[in-house]
């Protein structure tokens, strides 16, 4: 189970949670008893308790002054990564859609080629866990899926998910430049502009237990319109370079 | 008629370059933003001033009334002031937001050293004292 020591990697699991106080501590409860990895919580400005269930649950908490949307909270976490040296880091959301006994399968899934920079978990890959999302969840989940087919030439099945884990080369890449609103796409679209490799590992989730979707109906349709354009705007521009795994610079 | 329209155009521009300078003499606006203000303003006033120059441009893009055009470029001005603003308020927002992100690592650290400190480790986490607070988005702000 201790994985961590056995390598001497070491992985930092980030939890982002906006207002989750009825699930964060949960989660973390969760993550701390399925694998033993470091956890910090990324409280994007929660009006609630968010802050003290998650440190009362043992995890560092990383407080922002507000509220920063998910993906300026999942970037504060990679930054978070860099700064403290980890080799590896996974988002677990807060809201306990994501079962952190999964982690094992990504874990395992990067472990198994060191070629991947990043695996994350998709709930479609497999028909023993059905995931019941609602209708017009999945038809846009289907269009962007289609879309990232094309732009990347390559078959992708679940790319909202926000179950993910990166190794180093990732984190770098993403504390540097990572997507503002609805981070999960794009930021597919930029580790296949910076040449890094990524796998679908299938996984189970559950529905949210508590609270609402950050998606209301009303957010749908500039959900869709701004990850399209973001789509579109990725396809035509030239990312920043990962930063070189190895001391030699390229310059 | 031409003459009365000539005037209004001259005074406009005259109040522009005119108050924005005041602005600017107040602190009340950045240099940086006055410089497109003033550039918009100088442009009417010489379009104003000079009606050959204002008749032969509404003539060359087909505008039957020449001091429609000057209305034209105006408005043409607008545009590009506020599509100045929107992107200097999206500049505003990488950076206060590379600003919440340093200031909530750093609180989170600054907690975990108070906390090191009260129970009785007289010696700092050395990893955490060496850790650069650059935060990695600063070269693309400030860019």
């Amino acid at each position: 189970m201790n994985l961590q020591v056995q390598n001497q990697e070491r992985l930092l699991v980030v939890v982002p949670a906006f207002n989750e106080e009825c699930s964060v501590a949960s989660v973390v409860a969760s993550v701390r008893e399925h694998t033993g990895y470091d956890v910090v919580v990324i409280d994007d400005g929660s009006r609630d308790a968010t802050a003290e269930r998650a440190r009362a649950a043992g995890a560092h908490v990383v407080s922002l002054p507000y509220n920063l949307g998910i993906g300026g909270a999942v970037q504060t976490g990679f930054l978070y990564a860099s700064e403290h040296g980890y080799d590896y880091m996974a988002q677990v959301d807060g809201d306990g859609q994501h079962d952190p006994a999964e982690l094992i399968k990504l874990v395992a899934a990067l472990r198994a080629d060191p070629a991947l920079d990043m695996a994350y978990g998709s709930r479609f890959l497999t028909d023993e866990h059905g995931y019941p999302a609602p209708l017009a969840r999945r038809t846009g989940i289907r269009a962007f899926a289609f879309a990232l087919r094309i732009a990347l030439g390559r078959p992708v099945t679940d790319p909202t998910s926000g179950f993910r884990l990166c190794n180093r080369r990732a984190i770098e890449l993403f504390a540097r430049d990572y997507p503002h609103d609805y981070p999960e796409v794009e930021a597919l679209m930029m580790l296949h502009a910076c040449g890094m490799r990524f796998t679908e590992v299938p996984v189970r989730m559950h529905l949210r237990r508590e609270g609402r979707s950050s998606i209301t109906r009303l957010r749908s349709a500039y959900y869709m319109l701004k990850v399209s354009l973001a789509l579109l705007a990725g396809m035509l521009r030239t990312r920043p370079e990962p930063a070189p795994t190895s001391t030699v610079h390229r310059s | 008629m031409h003459t009365r329209v000539q005037i209004a155009s001259i005074v406009v521009a005259v109040v522009i370059l005119a108050g924005v300078f005041e602005l600017v003499r107040r602190r009340r606006l950045g240099e940086r933003y006055a410089l497109l203000w003033m550039g918009a303003g100088v442009v009417l006033l010489v379009l104003a001033a000079w009606q050959h120059l204002l008749y032969t441009i509404a003539h060359a893009v087909g505008i039957y009334y020449p001091p429609n055009a000057f209305f034209v470029i105006a408005f043409g001005f607008a545009l590009l002031l506020l599509l100045h603003f929107s992107i200097a308020t999206s500049r505003l927002a990488d950076e206060t937001r590379i600003l919440a992100q340093k200031v909530a690592l750093l609180e989170a650290r600054l907690r975990d050293q108070q906390a090191a400190g009260a129970t009785g480790a007289d010696q700092l986490d050395p990893e955490i004292s060496e850790v650069s607070v650059e935060h990695p988005a600063d070269r693309v702000a400030a860019g």
